[in-house]
């Protein structure tokens, strides 16, 4: 036990935890938008799937990473305007909706990895972006600021999301359609095309989410996601749809992850109960909300179409 | 409600009508006797019936992962193909068979079909054989990796004695890592993952007694996200040189390629996933037992017997990446180990 | 379909006058769905270059045509059919549970572990008892959830995601562990995590002689008929779909509202729980064994059943028929690929297609039901708090 604390080893853990965290935070912080504007997008792992996939397939035939990163966005926005559409126009049932969508890109992203790629091809990963001589900084440097692009973008977007939402007119609109739409509606907010919005930039991220997945990993196989993206929408919940919360939820999850596998490989967890020790990402997420749930209080419409009076 | 009931009859009714019709239809297939119907083909993506003289052999693979993964299904597949020629083979694949009950129906499927070998080619497989060979007493049937032919006439058993090449790996690692750190990655501690893992943790230690190997489980076979976390783990940790085992390395892989440090590979060649990274793969040849399960049934010996390939009899090689700037002292002392181990002078333990 | 539309009129306040756009959306919706569904298949069939007709034809035959193929549609539609009713149960209380594949995994194993501490008794007490300790599996990892959902406010969806990360590594750990097969001896081969060849007392009969028909069969149609009489004939069930109704609602007339939801939710892991059991008791292998994940074990049925519910229109009767058609869909699409070359995840697709058009068609249909019979509103606005097709199909009194 006593290697696990020292410096370039726990660093070294928190920075594998939170290059880990870096898609849960992506998708959950999407599926936080949709929510607080009333609407529960239950196809995350789908859009996640199908935004690795593009961005595979895109990467794969062209070998421009930007451009396959736009593919991954535009996936996302695709499959949000989707949802949207059910949700919103349709007032499809919300959770079953997403159900629809994550199964739909389960058998979609391998149908098509099958017939268009075949066999298994790396794509050139992404390297670690050092900004400046931040990651030079004694102590967290290293931890902090030697990461790859895309996870700088997950975590800056956490202050931009609590911007949008808490100081900006538009954020106010979501938070009221979330809430109570109905009232809304008579202030002259227009419910649906706020949703719209909501559930579109959520999905976006979603698809940046599968991208950064993708990018981390170099390569795409069948369910890459491995229900990272009901982990994301779990945690939308654990971080009571705030986005610092959504962070927190995050990132414990991530570090546990990382933590788990450094006393692996450091012998303080044996071999014999790996699967057992394998297990606490999970427990602990649902032991933390135990303590939490019963003192948030989700939006008041969340899953709840708005319907105008006939 | 006055409707009701007569509706839940009906419907009732409904629910028995399609038991009893699935029920009468199941029992007119003739009793005990394999199904008359032919349940349509499986996939067949190597079949052809381009038979010339006689009757073509009919071999069906079962396997649980895709025909191109790079890693266990693919080794067996192309080392079927490449038999085509020598033993006038009808070859039929399906694979991705990863849902237990669905590769049995098949495996079933099969032998009912009057193939004449089936290969179930995962130790998940084995029940299902151990069950239906007694069935179907005509049909040859081989299942691996596995040591095991649960004392059936036609049962063939084949394993890889993946310790070998894991031991030889072991001790270039061993010579080679300059952190004196090594990870090797699993998925869980079973089959030949878990011989390929104690023989490279033996080999390390042979080449040097200091050395600092660890050993990691992820505990599933697909999970690349969670192989790439453990492969970073062991990065931190100083680890310089990292092996694993499992469709699921390609994130691992990543993680080395990234860190610069190397890798070594089992079952199939990965260079290509990070041919600036990989030393050398063992890959896996399974014509050797193949060649001799052929002979066998040819012979009208139907199972009864296992067979293992190593690196004595070819059905184990390790590919050496030739864009790897590997020390030529210690390709030479790896190459050593695998003449020892050849020519019997060394056993890796199991 | 007769049965949904007749769900909806009870709804009604004012007698309808015909109004066939409605009838024939609502007869159609569910088949339409599938038919558009299928047709999406066939053009992504015809894409790649493959003919989509003999691709489906060679679907049909490999699912129903014949004895045997139609006994290994049966056979394939038991998981789906006992996890659809599980799904129609705790969706009715208005809980969704998405964690299905754990509570399949969940039964298997106690069952297994029963099988396996008891080998000796006679089969006739042996059965029941593999089955109900199956039961009891999925029971207990249904109850968690829904006992966290009701006394601690822990989203379902959340606990039960997180309970299929758990039971996946619990199967992993007892089946190379504890559970392991001491039996067999095995060469040079490391360890296969599975268990012994478990007792023949507990493996469920063939009621078909050369098919694969088992006992199974017989008890998933029983059960699915009981989960019909439970929801609808008893006051549990008149509970259950008020809680889901309005939680508020069933809360001030004095129901046991906490109660309710956490038995929804155990229910319906017992469904689940008893198809893990009989995965293990009536497949062919007759072990239980782990490739490292759920799939391997449950074929997704956990996620499937969600499907096979919903198109049964959450309710046990029409599940039956629907478990019927998808497992018919599954073993089919092994023939289709051998046909076109079109991979199974082809079936998977058109499952999530299925999905999505059967809730966006209800929005049709819905519209229509607004237009025939409800009285114009006053003008202003409103929230509904339940709509859809959930609503529908609960709001039978």
């Amino acid at each position: 036990m006593s290697h696990f604390f020292t410096y370039a080893i726990l660093t070294a853990t928190i920075a594998s935890g939170i290059q880990y965290t870096a898609p849960f935070l992506l998708a959950a912080l999407g599926e936080t938008l949709g929510q607080r504007s009333g609407v529960l997008n239950l196809g995350v792992d789908g859009i996640m799937l199908l935004g690795a996939f593009s961005t595979y397939y895109v990467a794969y035939r062209t070998g421009d990473l930007g451009l396959a990163l736009v593919a991954g966005l535009a996936t996302g926005a695709v499959l949000g305007l989707l949802t949207a559409f059910m949700s919103v126009t349709l007032n499809a049932e919300q959770g079953i909706s997403g159900i629809g969508v994550y199964i739909l890109a389960l058998g979609l992203t391998d149908l098509l990895f099958v017939k268009l790629v075949g066999t298994p091809t790396p794509i050139k990963p992404l390297m670690g972006l050092d900004i400046g001589l931040l990651d030079r900084i004694p102590a967290v440097g290293r931890m902090f600021f030697h990461q790859n692009a895309l996870i700088y973008v997950a975590f800056l977007l956490v202050p931009v999301l609590g911007f949008v939402l808490y100081r900006t007119t538009y954020g106010t609109k979501v938070l009221a359609c979330g809430e109570n739409p109905a009232a809304a509606d008579s202030l002259g907010i227009n419910v649906h095309r706020i949703r719209y919005s909501a559930v579109i930039a959520g999905s976006t991220m979603a698809g940046l989410a599968g991208a950064t997945l993708l990018i981390n990993y170099g390569i795409f196989q069948e369910n890459l996601t491995q229900s990272a993206g009901f982990i994301a929408v779990a945690l939308v919940y654990f971080g009571a749809w705030k986005p610092g919360g959504v962070m927190a939820g995050s990132l414990l999850y991530g570090i546990v992850t990382a933590v788990i596998f450094q006393w692996k490989s450091l012998g303080i967890i044996p071999v014999s109960d790996a699967d057992l020790a394998a297990t606490a990402p999970a427990v602990i997420t649902v032991l933390a909300l135990l303590s939490v749930g019963r003192r948030f209080r989700q939006p008041s419409a969340l899953a709840k179409p708005y319907v105008r009076g006939a | 409600m006055p409707i009701r009931t007569p509706r839940l009859r009906w419907l009732g009714l409904l629910g028995a009508a399609v038991v009893l019709t699935t029920a009468a239809c199941g029992s007119s297939a003739k009793t005990g006797a394999p199904p008359t119907t032919n349940p349509a083909a499986p996939a067949a993506t190597g079949g052809s019936t381009s038979s010339t003289a006689g009757h073509p052999f009919k071999v069906a693979i079962v396997a649980p992962s895709a025909v191109n993964d790079l890693a266990f299904t693919e080794s067996m597949v192309s080392a079927v193909q490449s038999l085509k020629q020598k033993y006038d083979l009808q070859i039929a694949i399906s694979d991705n068979q990863y849902v237990v009950s669905d590769a049995a129906n098949l495996i079933r499927q099969y032998a009912s079909e009057g193939y004449n070998l089936v290969i179930a080619h995962g130790s998940q497989y084995g029940s299902t054989v151990e069950q239906l060979a007694p069935q179907f007493p005509k049909v040859s049937f081989a299942w691996g990796t596995a040591g095991s032919t649960f004392n059936q006439p036609n049962i063939f058993a084949y394993q890889a004695a993946s310790n070998e090449g894991g031991y030889v790996q072991g001790y270039m690692a061993g010579l080679m890592s300059k952190s004196k750190t090594i990870g090797v990655i699993g998925p869980i501690n079973v089959g030949d993952a878990q011989l390929y893992v104690d023989g490279f943790k033996q080999g390390v230690l042979a080449a040097d007694k200091t050395a600092n190997v660890k050993v990691t489980f992820t505990g599933s076979f697909s999970d690349v996200g969670l192989m790439a976390t453990a492969a970073k783990a062991y990065i931190a940790n100083g680890a310089d040189v990292l092996t694993g085992s499992s469709q699921s390395v390609v994130g691992a892989i990543g993680v080395a390629k990234a860190a610069k440090a190397a890798w070594f590979g089992t079952q199939w060649d990965q260079s290509s996933l990070a041919p600036t990274a990989v030393v050398s793969c063992q890959v896996y040849n399974w014509v050797p037992v193949l060649d001799q399960i052929f002979t066998a049934i040819k012979g009208g010996k139907l199972g009864g017997a296992t067979y293992t390939i190593g690196l004595g009899n070819g059905g184990e090689k390790i590919q050496f990446n030739p864009g790897y700037p590997l020390s030529p002292s210690v390709k030479a002392a790896g190459e050593k180990e695998i003449t020892a181990i050849v020519d019997g002078t060394l056993t890796p333990a199991q | 379909m007769r049965r949904l539309l007749a769900s909806e009129s009870n709804a009604s306040i004012v007698a309808p006058a015909v109004n066939w756009r409605r009838i024939a959306l609502t007869w159609f919706a569910l088949p339409l769905s599938a038919v558009g569904a299928l047709l999406v298949g066939a053009l992504l069939i015809a894409a790649f270059g493959s003919n989509p007709i003999s691709g489906y034809h060679a679907l049909i035959n490999g699912a129903f045509g014949g004895g045997y193929a139609l006994s290994s549609t049966a056979v394939k539609a038991v998981p789906l059919l006992l996890v659809g009713v599980g799904i129609c149960i705790s969706f009715r209380a208005n809980v969704l549970n998405i964690g299905g594949e754990g509570q399949i995994a969940m039964g298997g194993l106690a069952a297994t572990a029963t099988a396996l501490a008891v080998p000796h008794l006679p089969a006739v007490l042996l059965v029941p008892l593999v089955l109900l300790a199956g039961v009891g599996g999925g029971f207990v990892w249904g109850a968690v959830p829904g006992f966290f959902k009701a006394y601690f406010n822990v989203n379902e969806i959340l606990s039960t995601i997180m309970l299929n990360l758990v039971a996946v590594q619990l199967m992993n750990y007892l089946l190379a562990g504890p559970m392991i097969d001491t039996t067999t001896p095995f060469a040079v081969t490391g360890k296969i995590p599975q268990t012994r060849l478990l007792s023949k007392n507990a493996w469920l009969p063939i009621i078909v002689h050369g098919t694969q028909l088992h006992l199974g069969v017989v008890i998933a149609v029983a059960v699915a008929l009981l989960a019909y009489v439970l929801l609808w004939q008893t006051g549990f069930g008149f509970r259950l779909r008020a809680v889901g109704l309005s939680r508020e609602a069933a809360t001030y007339a004095g129901m046991p509202v906490k109660r309710t939801t956490t038995l929804a939710l155990a229910l319906s892991g017992a469904f689940c729980g008893l198809a893990g059991a009989i995965l293990v008791f009536g497949g062919i292998s007759h072990r239980m064994v782990t490739d490292g994940s759920l799939t391997g074990f449950t074929g997704s049925a956990g996620f499937n059943g969600i499907v096979v519910a919903l198109f049964g229109g959450l309710n046990p009767l029409w599940t039956i028929v629907s478990a019927f058609l998808f497992g018919g869909l599954l073993v089919g699409g092994t023939a289709l690929q051998g046909a076109t070359g079109v991979p199974t995840d082809l079936v998977t697709t058109i499952e999530g297609l299925v999905v999505i058009f059967v809730v966006s068609i209800d929005f049709l249909r819905r519209r229509a039901r607004v237009r025939a019979e409800e009285p114009p509103e006053r003008p202003g606005t409103r929230t509904r708090t339940r709509p859809g097709l959930l609503r529908l199909m609960r709001a039978r009194a």
